[in-house]
């Protein structure tokens, strides 16, 4: 059974859902790309990241899988500039920027997005007062009224399923795991990001909250976006069937192909990995 | 509609302008150079207070008074229960200092370099002019002018504690250090004996005053001990808002700083007094605060605290009469390095009194926030409650806060309550916001606004902004990321 699974498809089919083909209808003028270049990073002195090689293209949905520890969230963390995170090799290009020594507000602002895999509370702060700030220092193009704002928020809390009183809450403060989920892919609805990386979306989510999640992902999808979906599940990736799928394991990616590599994961683990790579 | 948000679009506005206000530490760091005109060299001893009496031309009770004081502040040991004070150079304090002087009701006449400093610290002109004035009235129009003819007119007296010494005499003996008496600590003894300036307001019976009243005191001259001594009394019926605020310049040695505010609220009376404090990170702040409440009497004490390497601060309030009440909001920074032992004091001494704390700390770095509490409910304060909430914010991964509240309940009748929450903002937190294109700064400005939501009304706007830049300050200090 072993050669069913092609270590990367040779077959670079753009896979594009129904529900989107008017966005693909339109005309495009710039796809995003984020090039991950021989990417090592430390945290606390521990070398945990040894050269990762990554390119997610808008349009493509990427899988990163990979046993526990491996290093799929420091990935993530590096990406948004984590400062506990220290980047000691490679870098990370987005759209030809470089911004590998950026601040996380930089790569904020140039259209990257990391949904945290345990997103921290933050006391005091309001949820809705943050949404409008973050919003404006990522789209400062966009002048509508703060009053047209929120009655765009309260839609999309609405289809993520977030009650709209959660507006006057703290950020996260006291929010169930599956409510820190579902603000996370609020967060990026709003924020409209180029480049999303998805930590864990899954995990903590019971299965009707999993489906709305991945039906937002979907409405999301478009060919200006890209995806880079973090999980040691296969239950998302058969929603949202990625194109590429990619096996880090101790800070190095050791493995690519296709969905069919998330399933073969999900029937015998990680362990026969080591063996072929 | 539009309605719906307004309160969001009041914070929104206030974000932008705290986007705007940016702050250089250089702007902190100036000292400036007034010569005062005579001081006392520096150490303390008979002689030197008798000088101060002399120089001042007071009555011969007051000398007698400032003798007896210094006997008790030499006889009292420091106290050693809270902050390590040894760092406070008795030997090198001047103990008087008269500065060049900046009481003046004509702006012309306020001396360039005060003018320069609140340039520096972005003060907006129209307060400048209010900052500038000692003891002065301001309006909401920004007019520096003499309004105390308008209060005069209604019995209103509002000066120098020097000055009401000489023009009122005896009204000022019936109040000087009956509720602080020197013999209630060490500072306070110290400030007996060497007290200078400060403010002395009355307001008679019935007389409500809807203006704040406003003073401003800076520190000039290195190694300047601060004794300022504050008598304010709303007598019955009577309604008063008292302001006064702080700033001083940054010293390389320590500075002593030692006030006296007492507040007589009399039966019916409502008073509140509003300090806001920002010392340079040199000072010691040791001052003692306290209020006589009677018969159905409001005290309330609104204190911010940002500057200062040392606070020892817990306004006090005595419930003297059936249904007298006490409300305390402080709110305190301490800044890396510094330390902030703050609270408050209840004491219930009569039935149906009621008091409410609210404490509310900000910790940078290594920085220090105490709260320290007294409550004490006597035998046959029946009735009586209190509630006490401390709320601590700690910016940093490593920052520490820390409450001692002390309860002497002794009225069975008596219902109280005690509330503390800790929030901490460390690199996780901040790195969260920033993740969504928040700068560090709007983060920081974000968490700390919300962290003082529900006190914002209480405490002056100006106050929020400038604890807003401090902190801000003392952040990019930690070092910005990438
Ligand atoms: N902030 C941190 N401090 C110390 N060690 C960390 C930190 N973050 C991650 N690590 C370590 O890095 C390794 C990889 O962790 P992580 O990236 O979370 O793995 P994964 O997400 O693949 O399960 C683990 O050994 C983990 O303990
Ligand atoms: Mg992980």
């Amino acid at each position: 059974m072993r050669e069913r699974y092609i270590y990367f498809s040779q077959f670079r089919h753009k896979k594009v859902f129904k529900y989107n083909l008017f966005i693909c209808n339109k005309k495009v003028q710039h796809l995003p790309e984020l090039i991950i270049k021989n990417l090592s990073a430390s945290v606390e002195g521990k070398q945990i990241l040894k050269g990762v090689n990554l390119t997610v293209k808008g349009g493509e949905i990427h899988a990163l899988m990979g046993p526990n520890g491996a290093g799929k969230s420091t990935l993530g963390n590096v990406l948004i500039g984590h400062p506990n995170y220290v980047i000691n090799g490679g870098s990370i290009i987005l759209d030809g920027k470089d911004l590998t020594g950026k601040t996380p507000e930089e790569r904020a602002r140039a259209g990257l997005f990391l949904a945290f895999q345990s997103p921290v509370a933050v006391v005091g702060v309001k949820l809705s007062a943050f949404m409008r700030a973050a919003y404006k220092q990522v789209h400062p193009e966009d002048k509508s009224k703060l009053s047209e704002f929120y009655d765009r928020m309260k839609i999309h809390m609405k289809k993520v399923g977030l009650d709209e009183s959660f507006m006057s809450r703290s950020v996260n403060d006291g929010f169930s795991g599956g409510e820190r989920k579902r603000f996370e892919i609020l967060q990026m609805m709003i924020l409209r990001p180029k480049i999303v990386v998805l930590d864990e979306i899954d995990s903590g989510l019971d299965v009707d909250a999993l489906k709305l999640v991945a039906e937002e992902i979907k409405e999301y999808y478009s060919q200006e976006v890209g995806f880079l979906i973090i999980t040691h599940y296969q239950r998302i990736l058969k929603d949202i069937e990625p194109e590429f799928v990619h096996i880090l394991k101790d800070g190095k990616i050791v493995m690519d192909g296709d969905n069919s590599l998330s399933l073969r994961i999900e029937e015998e683990g990680y362990d026969w990995i080591k063996n072929t790579a | 509609m539009e309605t719906e948000y307004s309160k969001e679009e009041e914070m929104e506005k206030l974000l932008e302008d705290l986007k705007k206000s940016n702050v250089r530490k250089e702007d902190w760091e100036f000292h400036d150079n007034l010569q005062p005109v005579y001081s006392t060299g520096a150490g303390l001893n008979r002689k030197i207070v008798e000088e101060i009496s002399e120089i001042k031309k007071e009555p011969d009770w007051m000398r007698r008074f400032r003798l007896k004081a210094l006997e008790i502040f030499q006889s009292k040991p420091v106290p050693t229960w809270g902050p390590d004070l040894s760092g406070i150079d008795w030997e090198n304090t001047k103990y008087y200092t008269r500065p060049d002087e900046i009481t003046t009701n004509n702006w012309d006449e306020v001396p360039d370099q005060i003018k320069d400093t609140f340039k520096k610290l972005g003060v907006p002109e129209m307060e400048q002019k209010y900052l500038a004035g000692s003891v002065a009235q301001y309006d909401s129009e920004g007019v520096y002018h003499n309004l105390r003819k308008v209060w005069e007119d209604k019995g209103v007296l509002f000066m120098d504690l020097d000055l009401a010494l000489k023009t009122h005499p005896d009204l000022v003996k019936d109040y000087f250090c009956k509720a602080v008496p020197p013999t209630d600590n060490k500072f306070a003894a110290l400030n007996g004996a060497v007290w200078s300036g400060g403010s002395f307001l009355y307001v008679p019976k019935g007389v409500k005053i809807d203006m704040p009243l406003q003073t401003y005191f800076r520190m000039n001259g290195e190694q300047t001990g601060q004794f300022e001594h504050t008598i304010v009394v709303a007598d019955e019926g009577s309604s008063v808002h008292y302001i006064e605020g702080c700033t001083a310049p940054r010293y390389e040695k320590n500075s002593l700083h030692s006030a006296i505010v007492e507040i007589y609220v009399n039966k019916n009376a409502h008073a509140r007094y509003t300090s806001v404090q920002n010392w340079s990170k040199s000072v010691y702040n040791m001052p003692t605060k306290r209020a006589w409440v009677e018969e159905n009497g409001q005290m309330e004490w609104v204190g911010g605290s940002l500057g200062s390497k040392v606070t020892m601060l817990y306004p006090s309030s005595y419930l003297r009469g059936p249904h007298a009440s006490a409300h305390n909001l402080n709110v305190s920074l301490a800044g890396p390095g510094t330390i902030k032992d703050t609270g408050a004091k209840a004491l219930h001494l009569a039935p149906y009194t009621s008091s409410r704390i609210v404490a509310k700390s900000i910790s940078i770095e290594d920085g220090k926030a105490i709260y320290r509490g007294l409550l004490r409910m006597n035998k046959g304060a029946v009735h009586s409650k209190s509630h006490v909430q401390c709320d601590a914010l700690l910016i940093n991964d490593e920052s520490q806060s820390f409450t001692f509240p002390h309860d002497e309940i002794y009225e069975p009748t008596a219902t109280f309550g005690h509330e503390a929450t800790v929030g901490r903002i460390g690199t996780d937190e901040l790195t969260y916001l920033r993740s969504r294109g928040l700068s560090e700064d709007e983060a920081s400005s974000m968490i700390v606004l919300g962290f003082l939501d529900d006190v914002m009304k209480e405490i002056p706007m100006e106050f929020a902004v400038e604890m807003n830049r401090l902190i801000k300050l003392e952040m990019n200090k930690l070092g910005a990321v990438g």
